[in-house]
């Protein structure tokens, strides 16, 4: 009895663990002709979840983008599953929303459900990452950042900040998690612009996962394996400031005896760069609410939008980080 | 030499000799250790540094696979113990105020406590498997991480509190200290005592231990709060050496990690029979094997065969099977000379 009553009480504690939120509230059906009023607009919108200070910057800015527009918003959070996302796209679907935008969690998978809301006459529109699909009509537009461009930014940033030497430059790269697009991307875009010059050379390329504690323990080692490199080039801020860590607790001065390029511009990041620790930053803007509502205003008055859509994006010198930090979002 | 083979620690120290030996190859200056900044500095002190998370982890980990059980919610414990302790320290007025982090600490851990509380009881006095009990917490745990954090991550910038996972005392790293002290007192609490006796006789047969007079369901209670402990000083290490909160990476699978060095060490996943020394030399394998693949160059898609490969080398040594086929081989050698002299 004592065993039964214990099970139970795991197993609904589990459930409780393991349970996404579900969509509230039912909707209008939407699929009838004409232009329409953005109030009479209802969008439904599958967002990964919250697992990064860079996403929850993302949520809220489509959440307010929408608000200003008076554009009515259904928001559900998968929590990094995809069963989840699924779900909520299908109950959008038979809602009978005007436009389905998601993030997917992962590239694949996603046809079956892509082609319910197809048939329903539902539009889609996919922000900052991509799905791997065949069918590319599944999806009316792609909204989101270049990773490969990011990168070669980053590359452009380093060939000028070192045009007038000679000497070889050794660099470090800190990979993100490995098979993830943004890390392939960045590192491609990277590899492409330093080709170029022969006196660029990659001597080290680890993965630090996209954190802290990696970027700083796979620093760590390849410092001490490799102590002359000038640049280390990060995927992600979070790496970087892992690295500026190890850089110091080696006793050099991080931005000064080895250069450091990152890529996001999150908060933290931006006031390690105005504090002269970073030397440049790639900016991969969360910020994609205003265009988002652009595209599904464009949807629904039936207008032709663009299969790919790029981020607004910028980059940050040390100068410009100072400037900007006071009105960062993120 | 056959002695000596025949110990269980053998292997995984000759496995731990070799790695270090590779390291020492494709870079000649590994076990160079110079003094900078007045503390040591080199690799082998970074293994011992970054390995020491796992290593405290790990050895209340010893302790709960000795009494038949395990326990998945450490990295969570992590998790949440270091979510605690930065909210705490970014709440405060002075953030780098000695006490401040000591209230944040102390909080931490007496939460970390409460969880232990939690899963001993499910274990020993629902009588819940263990596996299924403390899954629970694992995935619950990084949820009430991500509640305390808001979903953020929290940069710290504490000078007392960045000592734990950064800082030096005596040349030594702290953390290091830390490690050192929760092993040699698990060490005196359970080899100089009967503690360890009664640990293992639980693990062997719960039963028969019970009518031998052992309470078990303290013990267990006991055990469990141990490993939370553990866990919440090991959370709070990583959450400094990285200087932020980061309820979805902080102790990220840390229990697989701390599980392989308990078995790495010869402690048996059935219980009873444990190995304090080997945890820690399994600890030592585990981290040195991650500094390998960065020293060496291992590039990132091959590192989790290259991993795989040699934990499954350990793993294949130290069978029973091997040990007995070494033996006989060993055996027949020595036959063939005795002949061979007679003859």
């Amino acid at each position: 009895m004592k065993k039964t009553f214990g099970a139970a009480v795991a197993i609904g504690a589990m459930m409780l663990a393991l349970t996404g939120c579900a969509q509230g509230g039912g909707g209008g059906g939407g699929t009838e002709e004409g232009p329409k009023d953005p109030s009479e607009i209802v969008v439904g919108f599958a967002q990964v979840g919250a697992e990064s200070g860079w996403r929850t910057a993302n949520t809220k800015d489509i959440q307010a983008a929408f608000e200003e527009a008076g554009i009515e918003l259904k928001f559900s959070d998968a929590q990094q599953k995809q069963e989840n996302q699924i779900k909520a796209i299908r109950s959008y679907i038979q809602q009978g929303v005007d436009v389905i935008s998601f993030s997917p969690v992962v590239e694949t998978g996603w046809d079956a459900v892509l082609k319910e809301a197809k048939d329903a006459g539902i539009p889609v529109v996919l922000t900052d990452r991509a799905v791997d699909s065949q069918d590319e009509s599944l999806y009316v537009s792609f909204l989101g950042s270049d990773f490969v461009e990011e990168g070669k930014k980053a590359g452009e940033w380093l060939v000028e900040e070192y045009a007038d030497s000679t000497d070889p430059v050794n660099i470090i790269q800190l990979e993100g998690t490995t098979g993830a697009a943004p890390a392939i991307d960045r590192a491609e875009g990277f590899a492409e612009v330093i080709a170029d010059d022969e006196k660029f050379e990659v001597v080290a390329s680890q993965t630090g996962d996209f954190t802290r504690a990696g970027g700083k323990q796979v620093t760590e080692a390849l410092l001490k394996s490799n102590p002359d490199v000038d640049v280390i080039y990060a995927h992600n801020d979070d790496m970087g400031l892992g690295a500026i860590e190890a850089i110091e607790a080696a006793g050099m001065k991080p931005g000064e005896d080895i250069k450091i390029i990152t890529v996001d511009a999150v908060k933290d990041g931006m006031q390690a760069l105005a504090d002269g620790k970073i030397n440049f930053i790639v900016e991969c803007s969360p910020l994609l609410g205003k265009q988002l509502v652009d595209i599904v205003k464009k949807v629904v008055a039936g207008e032709e939008v663009e299969k790919r859509i790029i981020t607004e994006e910028t980059t940050f010198t040390q100068e410009e980080a100072v400037e900007a930090l006071p009105d960062r979002q993120y | 030499m056959r002695r000596l083979m025949a110990h269980r620690l053998f292997w995984p120290v000759a496995m731990l000799a070799v790695l270090l030996l590779i390291n020492l190859i494709a870079f000649p200056g590994f076990f160079s250790v110079q003094i900078r900044d007045g503390h040591l500095f080199g690799s082998l002190i970074d293994i011992l540094r970054n390995g020491s998370p796992t290593l405290m982890i790990a050895i209340g980990m010893t302790l709960v696979i000795a009494t038949r059980g395990i326990d998945l919610s450490v990295g969570a414990i992590c998790a949440i113990s270091g979510a605690v302790a930065c909210s705490i320290i970014l709440g405060s007025s002075d953030p780098g105020n000695p006490g401040t982090v000591a209230v944040a600490v102390i909080a931490a851990i007496a939460i970390s406590l409460v969880l232990g509380v939690w899963n001993g009881f499910l274990v020993s006095v629902l009588g819940i498997q263990p596996i299924i009990a403390t899954l629970i917490l694992m995935t619950a745990g990084r949820g009430v991480a991500m509640l305390i954090t808001e979903g953020q991550i929290l940069t710290v910038n504490s000078p007392p509190f960045k000592v734990l996972g950064s800082g030096f005392f005596a040349g030594l790293p702290v953390s290091v200290l830390i490690a050192a002290a929760l092993f040699l007192f698990a060490v005196v609490l359970t080899r100089r005592t009967a503690l360890g006796l009664m640990i293992e006789a639980v693990g062997i047969n719960p039963e028969a231990s019970r009518l031998a007079g052992v309470r078990s369901r303290g013990l267990l209670i006991s055990v469990y709060v141990f490993t939370a402990f553990c866990a919440a000083i090991a959370g709070l290490v990583l959450t400094s050496n990285q200087t932020a909160a980061d309820a979805n990476n902080t102790g990220l699978f840390i229990e697989l990690d701390a599980i392989l060095a308990v078995v790495i060490g010869g402690t048996s996943l059935a219980g009873g029979r444990y190995s304090l020394f080997g945890t820690l030399i399994g600890a030592l394998v585990i981290q040195t094997l991650v500094t390998t693949v960065y020293t060496v160059g291992i590039p990132p898609i091959a590192t989790m065969v290259f991993k795989a490969a040699v934990v499954t080398a350990v793993c294949l040594l130290q069978s029973p099977r091997t040990t007995e086929l070494i033996d006989s081989w060993h055996r027949r050698a020595q036959l063939r000379r005795t002949l061979e002299a007679s003859a």
